[in-house]
């Protein structure tokens, strides 16, 4: 009884096209607004911030763009490390080089490059499909590592191949403090969300799940593929590479390249899937899950009070992490936010029977 | 020209070792349509298992024979338990899930493999002779010089591809397998049980990956990084084809070479390192021409 739109009229076209047409969801993003906002910023300490919520908002933000990309075009892609890794370097770039250039520019100015590399490899898309195209989009990313560790000019020629930025100005803020740079990623991450949202649900991501269920019928059907798979491609890569400028710029503060090697690619990827593939709000859930399982794991021999030495603690890791990710695919293979739609589906009738 | 057949040679012995892990790959996808990316693992897992139960059984009468014998077991038991724990819960489940799923065990086996065997870097010696020789002295000046391991790997590797060949071709199971890989529905129909069918074929990938792992093992030492050599049978995999067991030799040939070649012809104008990506470059531009790979099954869509 609690969640159902039930006599929720909608008297004009806009209110039966708003993003959240239904009363309780609008109650439930206020909430969380809220607790993001408000609650958060209270109750957490420094290293919150720094070892908790700051990457969750930041990985969130990058599942979000992988899974426009896997979820919503069935396009499966390994190389978003790669995509980070030309947002990061391309902002640094911009940043040293124009320095005239507000930092929030460059950050756009860095999704923007990695959209233009994410056009060029959502290329071989349009002739190659499934895993051929999966394995093939790895090729970006041993190609950006190469790059960016070979090629000095991209590091701006620093004898280590590792960059150290200062914290970022954006509108008159310096962001140095733990607090102000959550404030910096959650505003990102609502800004990019509203817009995921609206694509989504619009004319382009229509084109795109006609594309995922099925790219022969929808050409059929007049759905333009090069269109379809590029656009994809290109929002996708815009999104992993704000995401990637602010981990290296907000998160980490100094790196080196390979902060984005292919590891980051298969987690940014294991986000999706046990979020969920096609649901923004599964993005979210993934990113919160696979940032926090490490930690949690990490802490729980501490609190077990078992005394093991940290080689051993990594194997374990590595072993609980693996069996985890498994029993999860068995037990929900349509990841977190299939989770969270049955509870609303329950939600319509409890407490009552029918 | 001596010095580049030199490099061709070393470099197509690359290639051929960087089949015996694709084939492990194909063996799987034919059978079950599951891109096992678990396979590099298993090479890392078959020969940490190998090596240190070596040492164990070292003053046994057939210390060789004996680690080969429980190793081959515990990769049979390995391929029961993912067939148990992995694979029939996610039945129906689609591509990617599956493919999600062997990186788990993937993820699974490393930690385990280094759980039970330690983590430090072992050296695997079986007696293959080591050092060089020169050959073909008659047709080049000064001849041409081979690492005697990797003619060791080339001529195991090749027995290992004609007996799998046999394998398939004519025994009774590897009719199944093959009336298995076509269609599931129509194999089982007939009687022919799955789950059965793909305990034997995860075994034999698991058998490939141990042949593949002793002799990398052999050659950088018995280490973590064996398995990242997944990574490097990819390429070969896509450029093959996934579903064809002559397309990874041949994949394996063209890219080691390739790669080679580009590394020391091509290396030095861009400042070194391309075998990092070159092998996947070449794919690539070979996928754009035939998108299934070159020996892979044409898809046809209809609506």
């Amino acid at each position: 009884m609690f969640y159902r739109e039930a006599g929720q009229f909608k008297t004009s076209y806009k209110a039966d096209q708003a993003m959240f047409p239904i009363f309780q969801d609008k109650i439930f993003v206020a909430i969380w607004l809220f607790i993001g906002f408000v609650v958060v910023p209270m109750l957490a300490n420094e290293y919150m911030f720094r070892a908790i919520f700051i990457p969750v908002i930041i990985m969130a933000l990058a599942a979000i763009g992988l899974n426009l990309l896997v979820g919503y075009c069935g396009q499966v892609s390994l190389g978003s490390g790669a995509f980070m890794a030309v947002g990061a370097y391309a902002a640094y770039n911009f940043m040293i080089r124009v320095p005239e250039l507000n930092p929030l520019i460059c950050f756009l100015l860095g999704g923007l490059s990695a959209t233009a590399v994410g056009v060029i490899f959502g290329i071989p898309s349009l002739r190659i499909k499934g895993f051929y195209l999966a394995v093939a989009t790895l090729a970006l990313q041993f190609f950006t590592d190469w790059t960016f560790s070979r090629i000095d000019w991209f590091t701006n020629y620093t004898p280590s191949g590792s960059i150290a930025v200062r914290p970022v100005e954006m509108l008159g803020v310096v962001f140095d403090s733990p607090m102000k740079k959550y404030f910096l990623c959650l505003v990102f991450l609502v800004i990019f969300t509203i817009i995921g949202t609206n694509i989504v649900r619009g004319r382009i991501g229509r084109a795109w799940m006609a594309t995922r269920d099925m790219d022969v019928a929808a050409e059929i059907i007049g759905i333009r593929p090069v269109f379809a798979k590029l656009s994809a491609f290109a929002v996708s890569s815009f999104f992993i590479g704000v995401a990637g400028a602010l981990w290296a710029f907000v998160h980490l503060g100094s790196w080196e390249p390979l902060a984005f090697d292919i590891n980051l690619s298969f987690s940014i990827l294991f986000m999706v899937i046990i979020g969920g593939l096609g649901s923004i709000v599964g993005g979210m859930l993934g990113a919160a899950f696979i940032t926090l399982l490490p930690l949690f794991l990490n802490q729980l021999p501490v609190w077990l009070g078992i005394n093991i030495s940290t080689a051993m603690i990594s194997h374990l890791e590595f072993m609980i992490f693996g069996a985890l990710i498994i029993f999860f695919l068995a037990v929900e293979p349509l990841g977190l936010a299939r989770i969270w739609q049955i509870t609303k589906e329950k939600l319509r009738l409890w407490p009552f029977p029918h | 020209m001596g010095f580049f057949v030199e490099v061709l040679i070393s470099g197509l012995m690359a290639g051929v070792l960087y089949s015996l892990v694709a084939l492990g790959f194909v063996l799987i996808f034919k059978a079950s349509g599951v891109f096992n990316f678990a396979q590099g693992a298993m090479v890392l897992f078959a020969a940490l298992t190998f090596v240190r139960l070596l040492d164990i059984l070292k003053d046994t009468f057939a210390p060789i024979t004996l680690a080969l014998i429980i190793t081959i077991a515990m990769m049979i038991m390995l391929a029961m338990a993912i067939e148990r724990l992995v694979l029939r819960p996610l039945v129906n489940q689609p591509g990617i899930s599956l493919f999600m799923a062997t990186l788990g065990v993937a993820y699974f086996l490393d930690g385990f493999g280094q759980t039970l065997w330690g983590s430090d870097i072992y050296t695997l010696d079986i007696g293959i002779p080591r050092g060089s020789i020169f050959i073909l002295e008659s047709v080049f000046e000064g001849g041409v010089l081979v690492a005697k391991e990797d003619l060791v790997a080339t001529v195991i590797a090749g027995i290992l591809v004609v007996t799998l060949a046999i394998f398939f071709q004519r025994t009774r199971i590897g009719r199944a397998l093959r009336a298995v890989a076509d269609d599931h529905q129509a194999a089982q129909s007939i009687g022919i049980p799955l789950n059965y069918i793909w305990v034997i074929v995860w075994s034999v990938a698991g058998l490939v990956a141990l042949v593949a792992g002793v002799i990398w093992g052999s050659k950088l030492g018995v280490q973590f990084s064996l398995s990242l050599i997944a990574l490097k049978a990819l390429p070969v995999l896509i450029l093959g084809g996934f579903e064809s067991v002559l397309g990874a030799i041949i994949g394996g040939l063209i890219i080691g070479s390739g790669e080679k070649l580009a590394e020391i012809y091509l290396g030095p104008y861009v400042g070194g390192g391309i075998e990092y990506w070159f092998a996947y470059m070449l794919a690539l531009g070979f996928l754009m021409f035939r998108p299934q790979g070159l020996f892979g099954e044409v898809h046809i869509d209809r609506v």
